[in-house]
Formats: structure tokens, C-alpha cells, sequence
């Protein structure tokens, strides 16, 4: 899923200080599940932002909406009937979704209340750790399961670097090295040999490098 | 011979070779480069440029080696893939050489998160084995990693970092086995101060015959103190330390710490010597230029052979 944390509050004040009457738009989906921007959190934060405004003397009004999914214009477009009666949308949806109301409503401030964080899977109860970059070219075949483009901090394709040290990354012990990972894993799975064969550079161009990514199913156009 | 390189024509003779390395200045201050490079002329047979070491910025490796390469004496152009794409790598290659500067290590280098720039994003476009295929190719098939035909190819003799005392030691030496694959001519090592544990990789090196492959330079830097030794053992990540070490130049007075890391790395390269595969010798005196050419005499490394 995509990980998010939300915004420090002065910042989201900022944004709100010039507007009277905000929409907050919380989503359904990832940021739900990590406890970022879903219908609980719209709660939370609306009532600390009417708490902060009010010790200003200011009375802000919130209308509280959390939809489906943000990121779809299907679920946005629900958002028709209450847009007009706001001067600013706050959006508690990854980036995607903030974009989904800009481009929706094209008249109307919108502003991000969390930050994107990455693409995750949660280790525990309350805590989320980065898993995959997207980098559209996925490796995970030949490298036992464990990705060395988003885990190892210096994405190195051919093994550890010289800083590993009791399988753990050097640029932070609470970081495990993934090419210790890697190797622990290609010996369970009798892949040792494969560890041999060089990894030729990567084609970044499926990644972000080769410019904003477009996925078009001619099978599911309409 | 692949190219013209001095150290490749040392190694070549089947003498041990002496390499060490200057760290370029926090400025555009050339006399610095100059006065440490000139401290060494004699006493190794090429020096290294850092690249930006611990990313700290410096003066630029490729500059710094053209001023060494001015005074008649042979850098060997560090560069690491953290800050350049493949783009920039060969570009400055080509520059490199063209300013006759014929031998280069390949290394992927230390992470931002160490250094002075934090904040700055990293590259990391490729990796030091690709990066070793990439100035093959650019070399023995006078083509640039996307494919074209380079004009007056780069003759580089390429070396790269092997570190025998990172985990998992099990892959250490496939580490290297990949280095030599991409096609590595030489390699030097991570500071050896636990020998026992270097002779164990060595005999591992030797088992796969790699020592035939590529020519390994042992990693050799002088302690200056006891807190030296117990911050190179705490706090440098992939550094081996033994406690015996710590606890011997502990055991002097301060005034002759000095004295006793200079012995230790003397007698390291003197048992070194003897080991099977050691091609030479890769001194790094960390702003400790000055004791190079001691520790070479010392060590009966003299006179450096004329080739």
C-alpha cells in the first residue's frame, strides 16, 4: 500500500488561514489502513484544526467527507454537491488523491494534509517500512523475494557493499542490509549459483527516469 | 599489456606494487594536492585521488589527478557512482584520460546520509561491478555503455574495493568473484588490521584461483593514536579492528602511539609479504602523508622499481 504520515499542524494552518469554509476529504483506502487520512483521522484533524483556529478567535467550518477512493474520478465526483458551498479543500489522500480534486475542480484550492511516504507493508502493529519503488522492471524472481532497488540504500544490483555489517545496513543498524536478506534467502532456495550472474545495469526507463508513467489497457477502455 | 598504465607495467614485472592516496582539498587550493603528492614521489608507484570521500565535498578527483598528473607522477582517478549517472561517469572518463590519466578505481562509494550534504539526492545509477563492465567495454570494445562507437577509446587499467571483513564473509569472496567476471584488473583492499581473517579470504581467493585473475593490493593504514584504533573499530562500518591491536598501542604512552602504529603497519605488510596472491600494497595514511615514504622504507619496499 501507500504509506503516509500526516502534515505538522502549523503548516496545515497556514494553508487554512486565509479560507472560512473547508471541505476535508479523507479516503477509504491506503492511507485507512495506515492510519493516515481515513474517516477517523478526518475526525481527529478537524477537530484540532477548529481548536487551533478557535484560540484565534477564528471559527472555521469544516465539512467532513471521506471517500471511497480519492485517487478514482468515479468517488470524486461525489464531491459535486458539496464543492460549491466551500472555499478550500483539504485533502487527507495520498498525492494522487489531492491531484484527483485538483483536476476535478479546477476553480477550487485543494491541499495536501499528509505526506506521501512510500510503498510499504506494515512489520508490526504501527509500523510500516518501505518494500517496493516501482520501478517497472521488478527483479524480485532472481533476488529470492527481497528487492535490492528499494531496500539497500545504495539500490546496488550485484551484492552488499562493504558496509555491511551483522546484516545490518551501515548507514543505519535499525536498517537491515538486503543483500543480507538476499543471500539468507538464495541459500534456503538453493539459488547460490544464481548470485554469481551478473545483474547488468538497469533500464531505468520504466522507472520515474524515463518520465511520468502511463499504464493504457486497450482491453478495458471504454 | 592493456594499457599504459604504470602500475599495470609494474604489476606486470611481478614486483609488489606501492599505491597511496591523497584526499583533494575542501577548496580551490592546488598547492595542497601538489605538496602531498610531492611527499610521495619516490616511494609509490601511483596515488590515489578520493572522490568526494565520506561525501564531503572536495576539489574534483579528475582535477586534482590532472595537477598530479602535471608533476610527471600517475593518479589513480577514484569515482564513484553516487553522484554521477552513466551519462557524466564517461564523459569525465574520456576527459580523464585525455589528460593522460590511465588508471582508475571504480567504487560505488559512501552514502550521503555520512557526509556534509545530507539532503542530497543520490545517484547510484549503477553499481561497481557494472560500473567495472562499463570501462571494459569502453576500453576492449571502444563502445559507451548505450552502445555507440567512442573515438580513441580510454585505455583504462581498472581497479575496484574489496572489503574481506564486511558480512556476510561467505560472500566476500563472490563479491569479488563478480569483479573479476566484470573484468577488474586490480583491487585494493579495506584497511587490513585483522591479518588472521585476511589470510582466510586469500586462502578463499586462492581456492578459486582469482588470485591468477586480477592483482589484490592489501589495504594498509597507520594508526596515529589509540583513540584512532577504538574509532576505526567502533564507528567505521565494515572495519575490523581486533581487540589485541587496540589493547597493544594502548599499552604505550601517548607520546609513542605514533611510534607504535607505524611499527604495526610495517609488520603487517612485512607478513603480508609473504602471503600467496598479495600483489603489492595500498597505503592509506589518513592526513598522514608525510610517514608514507617511512613506512614504504621501512617495510623494504625500496627502491620502486623503474619501468
Amino acid at each position: 500500500m501507500i504509506t503516509a504520515e500526516r502534515k505538522p499542524m502549523e503548516e496545515l494552518i497556514g494553508y487554512l488561514e486565509p479560507h472560512q469554509r473547508i471541505l476535508l476529504v479523507g479516503c477509504n483506502e491506503c492511507v485507512t489502513v495506515c492510519a493516515a487520512g481515513g474517516r477517523k483521522e478526518v475526525g481527529l484533524l478537524s477537530s484540532a484544526l477548529q481548536m487551533a483556529f478557535m484560540k484565534t478567535g477564528k471559527v472555521l467550518e469544516i465539512k467532513e467527507l471521506t471517500l471511497e477512493r480519492q485517487c478514482d474520478p468515479e468517488y470524486v465526483e461525489e464531491l459535486v454537491s458539496q464543492i460549491d458551498g466551500v472555499d478550500a479543500v483539504l485533502s487527507m489522500a495520498c498525492g494522487c488523491g489531492v491531484q484527483e480534486i485538483a483536476r476535478r475542480f479546477k476553480n477550487k484550492p485543494v491541499f495536501p494534509a499528509v505526506n506521501t511516504s512510500f510503498m510499504g507493508a506494515s512489520e508490526r502493529q504501527g509500523v510500516w517500512v518501505e518494500r517496493c519503488q516501482g520501478c517497472g522492471d521488478c527483479v524480485l524472481g532472481i533476488t529470492g523475494g527481497v528487492c535490492p532497488i528499494a531496500r539497500c540504500s545504495k539500490r546496488l544490483l550485484n551484492g552488499p557493499c562493504g558496509g555491511s555489517t551483522d546484516g545490518k545496513c551501515e548507514i543505519n543498524p535499525e536498517i537491515d542490509c538486503a543483500w543480507h536478506l538476499i543471500w539468507e534467502r538464495m541459500k534456503v532456495l538453493g539459488m547460490e549459483k544464481s548470485y554469481e550472474q551478473i545483474m547488468p545495469a538497469k533500464d531505468w526507463r520504466t522507472n520515474r527516469d524515463g518520465g511520468p508513467r502511463k499504464i493504457v489497457r486497450e482491453d478495458l477502455a471504454l | 599489456m592493456k594499457t599504459n598504465s604504470k602500475l599495470e607495467k609494474i604489476l606486470n614485472t611481478g614486483s609488489l606494487a606501492v599505491t597511496s592516496e591523497c584526499g583533494p582539498p575542501r577548496g580551490a587550493v592546488p598547492e595542497k594536492i601538489q605538496e602531498k603528492a610531492r611527499m610521495l614521489k619516490g616511494y609509490v608507484d601511483a596515488i590515489n585521488v578520493t572522490d568526494n570521500q565520506t561525501a564531503v565535498v572536495r576539489m574534483s578527483s579528475m582535477a586534482a589527478c590532472i595537477f598530479i598528473r602535471q608533476m610527471g607522477l600517475d593518479p589513480i582517478l577514484q569515482m564513484v557512482t553516487r553522484d554521477r549517472n552513466r551519462l557524466a561517469m564517461q564523459s569525465d572518463i574520456l576527459g580523464a584520460y585525455s589528460h593522460g590519466i590511465d588508471t582508475m578505481l571504480c567504487l560505488s562509494g559512501d552514502h550521503p546520509q555520512f557526509g556534509d550534504h545530507p539532503m542530497a539526492a543520490n545517484v547510484y545509477d549503477i553499481d561497481s561491478v557494472q560500473f567495472v563492465q562499463m570501462v571494459k567495454k569502453m576500453r576492449d570494445k571502444g563502445k559507451f555503455q548505450g552502445g555507440d562507437d567512442i573515438e580513441n577509446p580510454p585505455k583504462m587499467f581498472i581497479g575496484a574495493a574489496a572489503n574481506p571483513f564486511a558480512d556476510p564473509f561467505e560472500l566476500r569472496v563472490l563479491r569479488l568473484a563478480k569483479k573479476v567476471a566484470a573484468g577488474v584488473d586490480f583491487i585494493q583492499t579495506q584497511c587490513v588490521y585483522n591479518l588472521d581473517k585476511f589470510e582466510r579470504w586469500m586462502a578463499q581467493v586462492r581456492e578459486r584461483g582469482l588470485d591468477k585473475k586480477v592483482y589484490i593490493l592489501a589495504g594498509i593504514t597507520p594508526m596515529k593514536s589509540a583513540g584512532m584504533a577504538k574509532y576505526m573499530k567502533k564507528r567505521v562500518p565494515g572495519m575490523d579492528v581486533p581487540d589485541e591491536l587496540v589493547e597493544r598501542i594502548s599499552g604505550v604512552p601517548k607520546e609513542k602511539q605514533a611510534e607504535e602504529g607505524l611499527k604495526i603497519a610495517v609488520e603487517s605488510i612485512q607478513r603480508l609479504k609473504e602471503v600467496d596472491g598479495v600483489s603489492g600494497f595500498h597505503i592509506m595514511a589518513i592526513e598522514w602523508e608525510e610517514k608514507v615514504p617511512e613506512i614504504v622504507e621501512r617495510a623494504g619496499l625500496l627502491p620502486r622499481p623503474e619501468v
